[in-house]
């Protein structure tokens, strides 16, 4: 038990969880740009579990409410390539 | 054993996982908990879901399906529901922000304060224990997006299955008791809750939430430090956690560390954005007035929903023989009538037989027995409570994908 919490103070003490460097998003253009903005706040398995539904239209929608309403620090510069990314790699392609 | 700076090299390599042989061995598991699985998530999610959830085991507690490590969400797989009462060790996780301190009991007060109590307040966690009567009560904690990934179409948020509940006899002490100590204002609307974890970056709005000040001082709406016997486990709240029975899991603040008595509504990004239905689409007994509009309201009363525990989609069973279809069914709090059951497809419907009764929130198993022959037989249930409340044929669709609670439909092929 005193190894458990001792590990545990250290995972959280960690900016990282524990496995979510096994995480692997598809090869694409932008992926780093994902990669770098999306897990300062969370792991990237956020975005795999939220696929292939959201079309581009809601994928913007959703990076815009990480900005809004999360406080996410993404340069707006950076918005058009993070939303090609994952429109085109985890996203619906117009199948609803 | 190894070290931190070990620990911390695998970590950075990705050759540290929860689940992995390393990990496993260094705490001490057994060996059927290391193996990283493909997990048994719940037909209908989204294939991502499918293809990125895996079983994975956190400290102090079995592998759950996890669908994100940071913030850790784990879902409870299914086979934990033939069981009343989830166990603590399988219960779910889930946390909207990532920073989840380990708080030292030594260390941690709960404050009661705000403008709407006479005397503000301090509690260690012993002083709460013995300056309180003590109360235990069975309930269901259930996700307002429990069942998520099973809408149609989907809707972003955490994909979960059927995992995201479970059900554990809490003691605690009554909030009512702690406020009428603290003495509560004739203005006071709401009360105000926080916890200690919080977000990465200081933009991301912290989750605090409120409730009405009449749910807060509901007899049955607890502080609770102690689930199904044991000190809560630190992924679902220890030291200290709210529990409001009959309502989702959204109110029960967990790390608690204050309580605000409040002459205004809350009006912060979790209360006024998040967790809200639009208005008049599903049954509520007695809403959350001070933080409706004309257009939506906050999410509160669970729904009357049932599931199937034993079986599931495309099961094979023996034909000829007495087949046992057994579950569970839960609601808001009013107390589960009835749970029937169909093996043609909904056209005729029998009861099954209720189980042990652990109080009105609490999950009340039910069980149905038929013989079934060769063949495929499509397998129904829905559950009435003692309202009249009952499950649609079909999800009513919301933005967030809350309250999915449609008539459960399995086909099993007996031969």
């Amino acid at each position: 038990m005193r190894a458990l919490m001792m590990l545990a103070a250290l995972l959280i003490a960690a900016p990282a969880a524990a496995g979510e460097q096994d995480i692997v998003l598809r090869e694409g253009q932008g992926r780093d740009l994902v990669a770098a903005n999306c897990q300062i706040c969370h792991s990237l398995d956020y975005i795999q579990i939220n696929s292939p539904f959201l079309d581009q239209k809601k994928w913007e929608a959703t990076v815009t409410k990480m900005i809004e309403r999360y406080g996410a620090p993404i340069d707006p510069a950076n918005m058009p390539a993070i939303v090609s990314y994952l429109s085109t790699n985890y996203g619906s392609k117009g199948t609803p | 054993m190894l070290s931190r700076r070990q620990l911390l090299r695998s970590a950075r390599d990705g050759t540290l996982v929860f689940g992995s042989a390393a990990l496993g061995s260094y705490l001490g598991l057994p060996r059927s908990s290391w193996a990283e699985a493909m997990a048994p998530v719940t037909p209908g999610v989204s294939a991502g879901t499918e293809a990125s959830a895996r079983l994975v085991a956190l400290p102090g507690k079995v592998p759950l399906i996890k669908l994100t490590y940071r913030p850790p969400n784990f879902e409870t797989p299914l086979k934990y529901f033939n069981d009343v009462l989830t166990p603590n060790d399988a219960f779910f996780v889930r946390f909207h922000l990532a920073v989840i301190p380990e708080v030292a009991v030594a260390t941690w007060k709960l404050s009661v304060k705000g403008d709407a109590v006479t005397s503000a307040a301090e509690y260690t966690l012993d002083e709460l224990k013995t300056g309180f009567e003590q109360v235990e009560i069975v309930a269901v904690n259930q996700c307002s997006g429990n069942r998520r990934g099973l809408a149609r179409p989907h809707v972003p948020g955490i994909q979960w299955g059927y995992g995201a509940m479970g059900n554990a006899r809490w003691k605690g002490v009554r909030l009512k008791d702690v406020l009428d100590k603290a003495g509560v204002k004739d203005d006071a609307v709401e009360v105000g809750f926080d916890g200690a974890d919080h977000a990465l970056i200081g933009q991301t709005p912290d989750f605090v939430k409120s409730i009405p000040i009449w749910r807060a001082l509901d007899e049955n709406t607890l502080l609770a430090w102690d689930m199904n016997g044991e000190p809560l486990p630190h992924w679902n709240g220890f030291p200290l956690r709210l529990v409001v029975p009959g309502w989702t899991g959204t109110y029960w603040i967990k790390l608690l560390t204050s309580i605000e008595v409040r002459s205004k509504p809350l009006n912060e990004f979790w209360m006024t954005s998040a967790y809200r239905l639009p208005k008049g689409i599903f049954p509520v007994v007695r809403g959350f007035t001070s933080q409706a509009t004309d257009i939506n309201t906050p999410i509160t009363e669970i729904v009357t929903n049932s599931l199937i525990t034993n079986l599931v989609d495309g099961d094979k069973v023996a034909a000829g023989r007495s087949l046992e279809v057994k579950g569970i069914a839960w609601d808001g709090g009013f107390g589960i009538d009835t749970v029937e059951a169909s093996v043609d497809a909904g056209q005729s419907w029998r009861p099954a037989a209720l189980g042990e009764d652990l109080g009105r929130f609490s999950f009340r198993p039910w069980s149905y027995q038929f013989v079934p022959e060769a063949g495929t037989h499509v397998v129904m249930v829905k559950a009435t409570n003692r309202l009249g409340q009952s499950q649609p044929r079909e999800a009513i669709p919301n933005p967030a994908g809350y309250h999915h609670n449609p008539v459960q439909t399995i086909s099993i092929v007996a031969a």
